[in-house]
């Protein structure tokens, strides 16, 4: 009997791997080929018919360069305030919080309770030309007397960054919390000073979970849609809302299926780039540690 | 034993009837009498339509609650999970083009978003079982013969629209009725919004022009792009958008805007200074239409669909949606009910105002390089 599980022991490893790659064909694979072989289609809705049409690519891009580098601008920038305000509150939890870490991490993610699209029209309302943070604005000569913030690139990615925030914070946390307050204390025994020990041990050992909150926040920033459509105008229109726009409006089928092929291949390629400019070996390590 | 429960019932029903037909309650009980329907009609109608464009009386909707009760045995699943018309047509059009059923017996889709002509040419809606319908001789004349559905064979109007301008009188301060000055005057700069719809976008700005909407050349179209183009990069408009701009005009980050009649009549409620108008160089016409999506009950969805065309349960419906109302006659029933409302030219308009509308090329609305330009124009 025993040798019989000891002979099958290697179907295990398989068998436990089955359910997810079966969810993996189905929602993901399937869906993919679909999609790339609509992404080389041709004709008009819904004679669509496959004809390796590699000019959707070339036309898809060209057309939508500028909601394509703008949807990279405002992820990045999203993306970059995010941290700025994620890091010292992850922070502040992680080192500072006490028996009180849970309710500040409730509070984190409490926003996420309420749907994505009532949190952004809520932006709409605290962003309103006659709301309160305009008055104040305006008041101390910040915005002129006909400024504005909604409809703006700022409020675009206020409302991007705002939406996702719990997605940098919760990594950057879990990463601080697992660090070893004997390694700062030893830092700090070594005669390092606080920025000292901060850049050297607390920083080298978190950045997995800056890793993690950048992937996180970055890849959804850059093909959301509704905070361009809500809070902005056409100016600040990103590639979702054209991809959203060429499938449901003009039900061109193949310019949107290449459209999203690019956007997730450069995507991709922005990620590997940033991989290997932090180092997926140390990452690894820290994650080890 | 059950047939001759029905009968027994039809037969009561239909001396009643007798007395009853001149009074309001007696044709709702007459409707339900009507050809022996409740043997016909399945247990469930699935009725899709756009929210808020019912009557709404504590959570129900008295029109379906009448019908139920004059069809025993028949229940109506009301959703309201139609928001937008293409988003809406991208869910149905995987079944649909697969010739399978989209799970509804009813659907409502605007004649402007160019869909219904587009579902009748591809074959994925049923015709009307016209037999089963007496009342839909009270369809309003202007109504009955769409260049696209000429004998409305498949399409009946639920609710028509008037695109226009609504604005903030106090705002804006002096009567806007001017296409033009919406998209030039300097005090209005970032105040604006126009429609993501084309049609009436488009419309509204080529009457501006002077040109026809109804016959759209390259030459009136791109005139109207250009123009719409002018006013974007001014910084002029600041934004497209569907219905959303009513809560940005009642709280005032928006002055003035192309607007549908009906969602200015809602607004006027709590905010009575807002106004809609029909600009002096004409506005746009578009109905919402009641489409049977293949697959679906021809004959459950053409009994429902008759119901509402009834005098008095278009008045009740009418006396809260607040659009403009395809049945005759429901005007006389609403002037003793809720006089306001049939007195109101944005819901019963005047022949002044129906000489002002105009509707937009049907061929131009399903026009690929047309739809491309608009939507670069609108950002997307």
């Amino acid at each position: 009997m025993g040798k019989l599980l000891h002979r099958r022991a290697w179907v295990t490893p398989y068998a436990l791997l089955t359910p997810g790659m079966a969810w993996l064909f189905v929602f993901f694979l399937f869906p993919m080929y679909y999609l790339g072989k609509m992404a080389l289609s041709q004709g008009l809705f819904p004679l669509f018919s496959f004809g390796w049409a590699w000019g959707n690519f070339s036309y898809a891009v060209s057309t939508y360069s500028t909601q394509f580098v703008r949807s990279l601008e405002y992820a990045g920038i999203a993306t970059a305030v995010a941290l700025a305000i994620s890091y010292p509150l992850a922070y502040w939890i992680a080192f500072r919080g006490g028996r009180w870490k849970n309710l500040f991490l409730l509070l984190v993610i409490a926003p996420f309770f309420v749907t994505y699209l009532i949190r952004t029209l809520a932006w709409e309302t605290i962003l309103s030309d006659n709301g309160v943070v305009v008055s104040v604005l305006k008041d101390v000569h910040i915005l002129g007397s006909d400024g504005r913030l909604l409809a703006t690139s700022a409020a675009v990615i206020a409302g991007i960054t705002y939406n996702f925030l719990p997605f940098m914070v919760l990594p950057l946390y879990v990463s601080l919390e697992q660090i070893d307050h004997r390694l700062i204390e030893a830092a700090s025994d070594l005669y390092a000073s606080r920025p000292n020990s901060f850049l050297r041990v607390t920083l080298p050992l978190s950045l997995p979970g800056v890793f993690a909150g950048v992937l996180l926040t970055f890849i959804p920033a850059a093909g959301d849609f509704i905070n361009a459509q809500l809070l902005g105008t056409p100016q600040q229109y990103m590639i979702g809302n054209v991809i959203e726009s060429e499938f449901l409006s003009l039900r061109d089928y193949p310019t949107a299926a290449a459209l999203s092929f690019v956007l997730m291949g450069s995507i991709l390629v922005l990620v590997l780039v940033f991989a290997r400019a932090l180092g997926t070996d140390r990452l690894t390590a820290g994650t080890a540690a | 034993m059950m047939s001759q429960g029905i009968s027994r019932k039809v037969f009561l029903r239909r001396a009643a009837a007798g007395g009853a037909m001149l009074t309001a309650p007696g044709l709702l009980r007459a409707g339900a009498a009507f050809g022996s329907t409740a043997a016909k009609l399945p247990k469930t109608i699935v009725f899709s339509n756009w929210p808020l464009y019912i009557d709404v009386k504590k959570k129900t909707h008295p029109s379906i609650l009448q019908f139920q009760k004059a069809h025993p045995g028949t229940t109506v699943r009301y959703l309201e999970d139609i928001n937008d018309n293409d988003q809406f047509f991208g869910k149905i059009e995987g079944p649909l083009s697969q010739g399978q059923s989209t799970g509804r017996d009813l659907i409502v889709l605007t004649d402007s978003s160019g869909l219904p002509q587009r579902m009748i040419q591809l074959g994925w809606v049923e015709k009307w079982d016209k037999s089963a319908m007496p009342h839909v001789k009270n369809l309003i004349p202007a109504q009955q013969h769409p260049a696209w559905d000429p004998h409305r064979d498949y399409s009946l109007p639920w609710q028509s629209i008037m695109a226009g301008i609504g604005y903030d009188p106090h705002k804006v301060g002096y009567e806007l009725d001017s296409v033009d000055k919406l998209l030039t005057d300097p005090k209005l700069k970032g105040k604006v919004t126009l429609l993501t719809q084309l049609s009436d976008t488009i419309g509204l700005v080529m009457l501006a022009n002077g040109d026809d909407p109804a016959h759209v050349t390259k030459k009136t179209w791109d005139a109207a792009v250009a123009r719409i183009k002018k006013a974007v990069q001014s910084g002029q408009i600041r934004q497209f958008t569907g219905n959303d701009y009513a809560p940005l005009l009642a709280k005032g980050d928006v002055w003035a805007a192309f607007a549908w009649s009906g969602d200015l009549v809602q607004l006027q409620v709590d905010h009575p200074g807002l106004k809609w108008v029909a600009p002096k160089t004409g506005a746009i016409f578009s109905t919402d239409n009641m489409l049977i999506p293949k697959g679906g009950n021809a004959y459950a969805a053409s009994v429902l669909a008759d119901w509402f065309y009834i005098p008095k349960i278009a008045a009740e419906v009418e006396d809260y949606v607040n659009y403009i109302c395809p049945v005759t006659g429901a005007d006389k029933i609403l002037l003793k009910s809720d006089p306001a409302v049939a007195k109101n030219p944005l819901i019963f308009p005047p022949a002044s105002l129906l000489a002002k509308l105009h509707q937009f090329d049907a061929n131009a609305i399903n026009n690929q390089k047309y739809k491309q330009d608009f939507q670069h124009l609108i950002g997307a």
